[in-house]
C-alpha cells in the first residue's frame, strides 16, 4: 500500500514535469528554426540576385553610380584597407585594455574603464562616425585613416571585454605555477596566460572584424565614397563595399541598383567566411 | 625522437654546467660537493641543497593571521613533511617560503626565512630569483596547456632566457628520469603536456620544478588527488630527489609522512578563528612514535582529523 501512495505522489509530478519538458523543447526548437530560416532566406536572396551581376569585371572596373554600374575593384581595395587599419589601430589597444581590465582591474579605474567601455559599446555608430567627423574629418578632410578610427572605436569595447572575460578564465594555477618557475609577471602574463586564451582572444577579434567590415554608417561621414581607385588611406575619399551597397541600391539607374546586389553578395561572403574562421578557432581551442 | 644516449655522450653536458654553479656566489661555502659525485643520474645536476631557518614567522591574510610565531630549521638534503589538520596553515607556510604568499591577495609575513643564511624577505632580495631557487609543486596537476611535454619541462629555462637545443634535450631526458617519468613519455616528448594522466602530469609539474635547478622544493600534497601507485612512484622519485634537493612536503598521508620523511612538523590550531602554529617538530621517528604533546599524538594515531 505504501509503496502505492508514493507512486503516485511522485508519478503525478513526473508526469507534469514531462510535459512541460517537452512543450519548452518543442518552443527551443521552433526559435531555433526561426532564426534559421530567416538567416536562411537573407543569404538565398541575396545569392540570388547578386550572383547574376558577377563577372570578372566586376571584380575589376572601378564603381560607376551611373550608367551600367561598373564593379566593385576600388571598393573592395577600401575596405580591406579599412579593416587593416582598423584591427592594426584597435586590435592592440582593446587587447591590452583587456588583459589590464583582467590582471590590474579590481579597483576604480578598473570599474571606470569597463563603465566606458559597454557604454562605448552601446552608441549607435553613426554617432560614433558623426564624432570622428568631428573630430578628423574637418581638420583632414575625407580619408580612409577616419574610416578606420571610428570602425576602430567600434571594435574596442568588444574586443577588450571578450579578452578580459577570456584572460580572466585562465586558471590561477597555471599562473601560479610560472611565478613559481621564476619567471617575472609580465613574463606569466606574456608567455603562459596569453598563450592560453590566444584562440579566444582571437575569435573574439575575427567576430568584432565581421561586424566592422559591414558597418556602413559610420563610413558616410569619414570616407564619403568615391568612384575612384585611392591608395592613399590618409588623403581623399574612399570607396567601401558597405558604402557602394547604400549608395548603389538609392541609385536611380536599374543597373546600378543590380550592382548593389552583387556587391552586397561579397560582403556577405566576407563576413561569413570571417566568422567560420573565428567558429573554427573556437573550436580548434582546447581546455 | 631518436635519443638513444649513453652515459659517454653525457659526460661533455656535465662540463659545460660548471660555469652555471660559478655564476652562483654565497651559496657555496662548506657544502660543495663536486658534480660527479651525486649519483648515478648523470653530472649535470647544479643544484646544491640548502637549509632553511625561519624565524618567527606570522602569515596574514589581510587583517586574517593564518599562521602565527614559526620558528623552524630545515636541514639540507632531507625530506621535512608538514603534517596537520586542515585548515591550520600548512599550506600558507608553505607558500611563504618561496614568496608565493605574497601573490594570493592580501597575503604578507612578518618575521624572517633565511636561506642558506640570506633573509629571502630582505627589501633588496627580488622574489622572481628566490623562487628560481626554492621551487613549488602544487596539490593539483597544472602543466602547461599550450606547451607539449618537452616544452613544459624547459618552460623555466625557455622562457627565462636562450638556450641551446641540444642543451634543452639534455635537461629533458635529466630530469624526467629525476622524476620517474622519463620511460613513460620518452617517445612522446612532443605530445600536449596535459595529455597524460594526472599522476603523470604531477611527475611532469616536478620535473618541470627541478629544470630551473632549484635548491630546495617545496610540495603541497602532491599526490592527494592521485591512486595510490602514482603516489608511491611520486614517493620513490622523493627518495631520489633527496641525495640533491632538500625537500619540504605537506601531506595528509601518515604513512607517507612517516616512511619517507626525515623530519616532521605538526601543526595545530587550537580554536576556530585562531591563526595556525607549529605545535611539534622533531625527528619524524621521535613524532611518531614518542610525540611530547598529546594533540601530536592524537593526530599521528588517528585520533582527531
Ligand atoms: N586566499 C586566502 N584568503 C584568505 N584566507 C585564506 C586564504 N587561503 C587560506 N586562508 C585561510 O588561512 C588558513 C590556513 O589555510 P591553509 O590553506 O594554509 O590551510 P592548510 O593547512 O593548508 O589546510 P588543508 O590541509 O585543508 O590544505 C585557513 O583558515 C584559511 O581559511
Ligand atoms: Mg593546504
Amino acid at each position: 500500500m505504501a509503496s502505492g501512495s508514493l507512486n503516485s505522489n511522485l508519478s503525478g509530478n513526473y508526469r507534469r514535469r514531462k510535459t512541460v519538458d517537452k512543450v519548452m523543447t518543442v518552443i527551443a526548437y521552433l526559435c531555433a528554426a526561426i532564426a534559421i530560416v530567416a538567416l536562411t532566406l537573407v543569404i538565398i536572396y541575396v545569392v540570388a540576385r547578386g550572383i547574376n551581376v558577377w563577372r570578372p569585371a566586376f571584380f575589376t572596373e572601378n564603381t560607376a553610380l551611373f550608367g551600367d554600374g561598373g564593379g566593385i575593384y576600388n571598393a573592395m581595395y577600401g575596405t580591406a584597407m579599412l579593416v587593416l587599419l582598423s584591427m592594426a589601430i584597435g586590435v592592440p589597444v582593446g587587447i591590452m585594455a583587456g588583459i589590464y581590465l583582467a590582471e590590474f582591474g579590481d579597483n576604480r579605474l578598473g570599474d571606470f574603464i569597463r563603465f566606458v567601455a559597454d557604454t562605448m559599446a552601446g552608441i549607435p555608430s553613426i554617432v560614433v562616425g558623426l564624432f570622428v567627423y568631428g573630430a578628423l574629418v574637418l581638420i583632414m578632410g575625407w580619408n580612409a585613416f577616419a574610416g578606420a578610427c571610428a570602425l576602430a572605436i567600434l571594435m574596442l569595447p568588444v574586443i577588450s571585454r571578450t579578452t578580459e572575460g577570456i584572460v580572466r578564465m585562465v586558471p590561477g594555477e597555471l599562473r601560479e605555477a610560472s611565478l613559481a618557475l621564476g619567471l617575472p609577471q609580465w613574463k606569466t602574463m606574456l608567455r603562459i596566460v596569453l598563450p592560453t586564451a590566444a584562440a579566444g582572444i582571437i575569435t573574439g577579434v575575427f567576430l568584432s572584424v565581421a561586424r566592422a567590415a559591414g558597418e556602413t554608417a559610420p563610413l558616410i561621414f569619414t570616407i564619403l565614397g568615391s568612384n575612384f581607385f585611392n591608395t592613399n588611406p590618409f588623403e581623399g575619399a574612399m570607396a567601401a563595399v558597405s558604402l557602394y551597397v547604400y549608395q548603389a541600391s538609392s541609385s536611380p539607374y536599374e543597373a546600378v541598383q543590380e550592382a548593389a546586389w552583387g556587391a552586397a553578395l561579397v560582403l556577405m561572403l566576407f563576413v561569413l567566411v570571417l566568422n567560420f574562421i573565428a567558429r573554427a578557432i573556437a573550436l580548434r581551442q582546447k581546455v | 625522437m631518436e635519443r638513444n644516449k649513453t652515459r659517454a655522450d653525457n659526460q661533455p653536458s656535465g662540463s659545460h654546467e660548471d660555469p652555471r654553479l660559478e655564476s652562483q656566489p654565497g651559496n657555496r661555502d662548506g657544502q660543495q660537493k663536486p658534480a660527479g659525485a651525486q649519483g648515478q643520474t648523470s653530472g649535470a645536476s647544479g643544484a646544491q641543497a640548502q637549509s632553511m631557518e625561519v624565524q618567527g614567522l606570522n602569515c596574514f591574510y589581510g587583517g586574517f593571521k593564518a599562521v602565527t610565531d614559526v620558528d623552524m630549521t630545515i636541514r639540507p638534503n632531507k625530506i621535512t613533511a608538514l603534517i596537520g589538520p586542515s585548515g591550520c596553515g600548512k599550506s600558507t607556510f608553505l607558500r611563504a617560503l618561496n614568496r608565493m604568499h605574497e601573490v594570493t591577495r592580501g597575503g604578507r609575513i612578518e618575521g624572517k626565512v633565511l636561506l642558506d643564511g640570506e633573509d629571502i624577505y630582505a627589501p633588496n632580495v627580488d622574489p622572481v630569483q628566490v623562487r628560481r631557487k626554492i621551487g613549488m609543486v602544487f596539490q593539483k596537476p597544472n602543466p602547461f596547456p599550450t606547451m607539449t611535454i618537452y616544452d613544459n619541462v624547459v618552460a623555466g629555462l625557455k622562457l627565462a632566457g636562450s638556450h641551446k637545443k641540444s642543451e634543452l634535450d639534455d635537461i629533458v631526458e635529466d630530469k624526467l628520469r629525476q622524476a620517474a617519468l622519463w620511460d613513460e613519455v620518452k617517445d612522446k616528448l612532443s605530445a600536449g603536456g596535459t595529455d597524460l594522466s594526472g599522476g603523470q602530469q604531477q611527475r611532469l609539474c616536478i620535473a618541470r620544478t627541478l629544470a630551473v635547478e632549484p635548491e630546495v622544493i617545496l610540495l603541497d600534497e602532491p599526490a592527494s588527488a592521485l591512486d595510490p601507485m602514482s603516489s608511491m612512484k611520486i614517493e620513490d622519485a622523493m627518495q631520489d630527489l633527496k641525495k640533491r634537493y632538500t625537500l619540504i612536503i605537506v601531506t595528509h598521508n601518515m604513512q607517507q609522512a612517516s616512511r619517507s620523511s626525515d623530519y616532521t612538523g605538526f601543526f595545530y590550531i587550537e580554536a576556530m578563528g585562531e591563526p595556525g602554529q607549529l605545535w611539534e617538530f622533531g625527528e619524524t621517528e621521535q613524532i611518531f612514535s614518542n610525540p611530547e604533546r598529546q594533540q601530536t599524538e592524537d593526530y599521528v594515531t588517528g585520533k582527531m582529523g
